[in-house]
Order: structure tokens, then C-alpha cells, then sequence
């Protein structure tokens, strides 16, 4: 199955709701775009039924190349995360007992990216 | 920011769509993403990051307030990953705020 992109949210804002592609794609655009404005700003971004993206500050710490074995000083930083809501998260788990269910009951094996080694397609 | 925020942060840059339109596009793409993840479908947006699914493999543990063994179900949870424009514009903003507060001291 492959990824939901921006190009495919376009054609169906076009197709649902009726907004030419250049409008589709400028709302689209904007929408991502006001996210990462506000998070760069600082703001927390609360989107009920989906999550809150929110920033998080690391101190430095010392950190090690996996490669090379090499310990290095890890700058601190900002960095974003994501806390998805409970709605989705319900949603999500809904589904994977679903898949779960289907792959007990003998049908429809390691088709659904919900296979035996999930951690390979994810 | 909460939804309507972002809504009417997005209305008010476009001046030609009404806020209703807005608000329906903000909804619907909220919902499409929602879908995808809940149907084990990846989300990638060029910029911003990818949402995916971790597997949460079945662990033992304990019923903190009986002590009681209790297994837990496997389970997925919905990851974002920002990708390298918004994980840089975060940072940079962060570490250019520190520079100017060491400056004042």
C-alpha cells in the first residue's frame, strides 16, 4: 500500500469538496505550513481527535556514533513530537486487532503491512 | 493553537476562500490522515514529516494495585517523524533565541 501524500489529499479535497486544484493545494499547503509556523514559534498545536504536536527542549548529553564507536558531545536542542489523541489512537487499535482477528482465522497473510515482522514495514 | 485557530489562521491568508471552506478542507484532511493510519497506511508530507504505525509487541506485566500478572495485547500506535525542513526550522529558531539571550547577559 503505498504512503498518503499531499498529491493524493488534493485530488480528493477537489473531488469532495468541490475546491479548484489550485485552491485544493494552497489550503493544503497552508494547513502544514501554519503547523510548522506555530511550533517554530514555540506554540503547542492541539488538534482534537487527531493529536497535539508539541516541542520538547533536550539538554545536551553525550552521545556515541554507532559506526565508529566515537563519543561526541550531542548539542542541546529543540525538537517536535507528536501525542496522538485517544480517538485515533482507539481507531488505530481497532484496526490492528481487526487484522489480527483475519490472520487467526487463516485468511489474507502478511498482505496488510500488519504481518509477522511488522517492524520491517514500518 | 487549537483547530479553529488554525482555521482561522489559514482563512486569513486566503482571502478569496470563506472561512467555512477552510474549515471543511481543514476537517476533511484531518480525516484523511486519520483514515490512512487507522487502515495501516503510511503518511508522508515532503517538509513537514511521516506518520506510520510502531508495533507494540505483547509484554507481561503487573496489575500495580493487586500485583497481579496480567498480559497485554500487542498493539500499534500512530509515529510522526518531522521531517528535515520542520526539524530544522524548530531548532535553528531555539538555538538562535539562546544565542540572543546569552548576548543580554
Amino acid at each position: 500500500m503505498t504512503a498518503l501524500t499531499k498529491a493524493e489529499m488534493v485530488e480528493r479535497i477537489v473531488a469532495e469538496i468541490g475546491l479548484n486544484k489550485r485552491e485544493a493545494k494552497e489550503v493544503l499547503e497552508l494547513f502544514f505550513e501554519t503547523i510548522r509556523t506555530a511550533l517554530e514559534e514555540g506554540d503547542a498545536v492541539k488538534l482534537s481527535g487527531f493529536g497535539n504536536f508539541e516541542t520538547r527542549d533536550k539538554n545536551a548529553r553525550p552521545g556515541r556514533n554507532p559506526k565508529t564507536g566515537e563519543e561526541k558531545l550531542i548539542s542541546a536542542r529543540r525538537v517536535v513530537t507528536f501525542r496522538p489523541g485517544q480517538k485515533l489512537k482507539a481507531r488505530v487499535e481497532e484496526y490492528a486487532e481487526s487484522e489480527q482477528q483475519k490472520q487467526s482465522n487463516g485468511g489474507g497473510q502478511q498482505q496488510s503491512g500488519f504481518g509477522d515482522n511488522p517492524s520491517e514495514n514500518w | 493553537m487549537i483547530k479553529s485557530e488554525l482555521i482561522a489562521a489559514i482563512a486569513k491568508h486566503k482571502t478569496h476562500l470563506t472561512e467555512k471552506d477552510v474549515e471543511l478542507s481543514v476537517n476533511h484532511i484531518i480525516e484523511y490522515m486519520s483514515h490512512a493510519l487507522s487502515h495501516g497506511q503510511r503518511i508522508e508530507i515532503r517538509g513537514f514529516g511521516s506518520f506510520s504505525l510502531h508495533y507494540r509487541p505483547p509484554r507481561n506485566a503487573h496489575n500495580p494495585k493487586t500485583g497481579d500478572k496480567v498480559v497485554t495485547i500487542a498493539k500499534y500506535i500512530p509515529h510522526f517523524k518531522p521531517g528535515k525542513e520542520f526539524r530544522d526550522r524548530v531548532n535553528q529558531r531555539f538555538l538562535d533565541q539562546q544565542a540572543a539571550n546569552r548576548d543580554q547577559i
